[in-house]
């Protein structure tokens, strides 16, 4: 079982550095422990809303961005709705921008809106490929035949 | 089962089984959070996208109320604030209008801790408020009080306790400083829209990190622990 176990404790140095990054918070792990054998792939499947979330308010928000005159209401609906969904799934560092970002759109600041769009926009990437990469390694530690250590 | 926080899990005598709780939220992030939340604590859930959806669940849609009374047996509705068209607050003055309705209790979830939001809530009938991201221990607590409502056999008035929201955020700032600290932007946080001035940091969490102002917990005499806490949890 050493393969298992090393496998096992890459997932624990992996997610820990997440935490540790300032990626993802507790929320994230409260996620983890509703997961169990009735509902195995919850957190896949959040991840998965979240991110389809994601690429369609960083769209709206493009869009809106992209238009003569620049509705910052729209544009704050939008940042409004991602804030709750990284807050809800532990994604702080995209939640962190979502507030700065609010914060330029109440001020009409159309330059302060870009900037964050891009930056919330990286923040998204940057998360989704983390997030895809400790996705695979709970399913080579399951396949294996291990089980996914529990994170406090 | 297990204590939380030590809040004793009890199973009630509820004849009719299960809780039914009727969950509202325009999120699908959050739908599919707040779902398992409640399944997790044997709930059953019936998850819609809107008030208007909620409303037609319940059967309040129509013009008179279909044939008053509860026999889908909601026993609780939690529901969002900030949704479009019709807003939590909205729908909990629908719901305490309604004779038939009006004795279930309505939870109102927000990702924005603003004081006079909560009161508000508060004012108009709502059992308590929670600031989002929900977690398993704030469904535990409403979890708790509300089958307490349904006792059987104990010839006692139906408790209206309001609890949860101060304790809530004393735990949170406790339990949030033992945990990793979130990456913080040198902009300045501003997240919320509403102008009422509030004690508590804007941020829902950690309070106490990310805020640059706010103290971490309300001060003994402030507005929030103005509402009756039990010494019993």
């Amino acid at each position: 079982m050493d393969v298992v176990n090393q496998m096992q404790r890459q997932f624990v140095d992996y997610s820990t550095s997440l935490h540790r990054e300032g990626i993802l918070d507790d929320q994230f792990t409260q996620l983890q422990k509703l997961q169990d054998e009735n509902s195995p792939d919850f957190v896949v499947e959040v991840a998965s809303l979240f991110f389809e979330d994601c690429e369609k308010l960083i769209n709206n928000m493009a869009r809106a961005l992209e238009q003569q005159g620049v509705d910052f209401k729209q544009v704050d609906a939008s940042v409004h709705q991602l804030k709750g969904s990284s807050s809800s799934i532990g994604a702080v560092q995209v939640k962190n921008v979502c507030i700065a970002f609010r914060s330029f759109c109440e001020a009409q600041n159309r330059e302060g809106c870009l900037r964050c769009l891009q930056q919330v926009t990286h923040e998204y990437s940057l998360l989704k490929n983390k997030l895809q990469t400790l996705f695979r390694l709970e399913q080579q530690i399951l396949a294996a035949g291990g089980s996914i250590p529990v994170i406090e | 089962m297990a204590r939380i926080g030590g809040v004793t899990w009890r199973r009630t005598g509820k004849i009719d089984g299960e809780v039914h709780v009727l969950a509202v939220d325009d999120s699908l992030v959050d739908r599919k959070v707040i779902e398992r939340l409640l399944r997790i604590s044997s709930c059953k859930v019936t998850a819609v996208d809107s008030g208007i959806r909620a409303l037609q669940f319940l059967g309040l849609d129509e013009e008179k109320s279909s044939n008053g009374f509860n026999d889908l047996k909601v026993d609780l509705i939690i529901t969002d604030y900030c949704m479009p068209g019709m807003t939590g607050y909205e729908l909990l003055k629908k719901v305490k209008e309604s004779s038939a309705f009006r004795e279930i209790p309505v939870v109102i979830m927000s990702s924005e801790n603003v004081l006079a939001r909560i009161d508000r809530c508060l004012e108009e009938g709502a059992e308590d408020f929670i600031v989002k991201p929900v977690k398993l221990s704030d469904v535990k607590r409403i979890k708790d009080y509300m089958t307490r409502d349904f006792r059987v056999g104990e010839g006692e008035e139906k408790e209206r306790t309001r609890k949860g929201i101060n304790k809530r955020k004393q735990r949170d700032s406790f339990d949030d400083l033992s945990s990793s600290p979130p990456s913080i932007l040198s902009s300045p946080i501003s997240s919320s829209s509403s102008s009422s001035p509030s004690p508590q940091s804007p941020s829902p969490s950690p309070p106490s990190i990310i805020s640059a102002s706010a103290p971490s917990s309300p001060p003994l005499d402030s507005p929030t622990r103005r509402l009756k806490t039990t010494s019993s949890e």
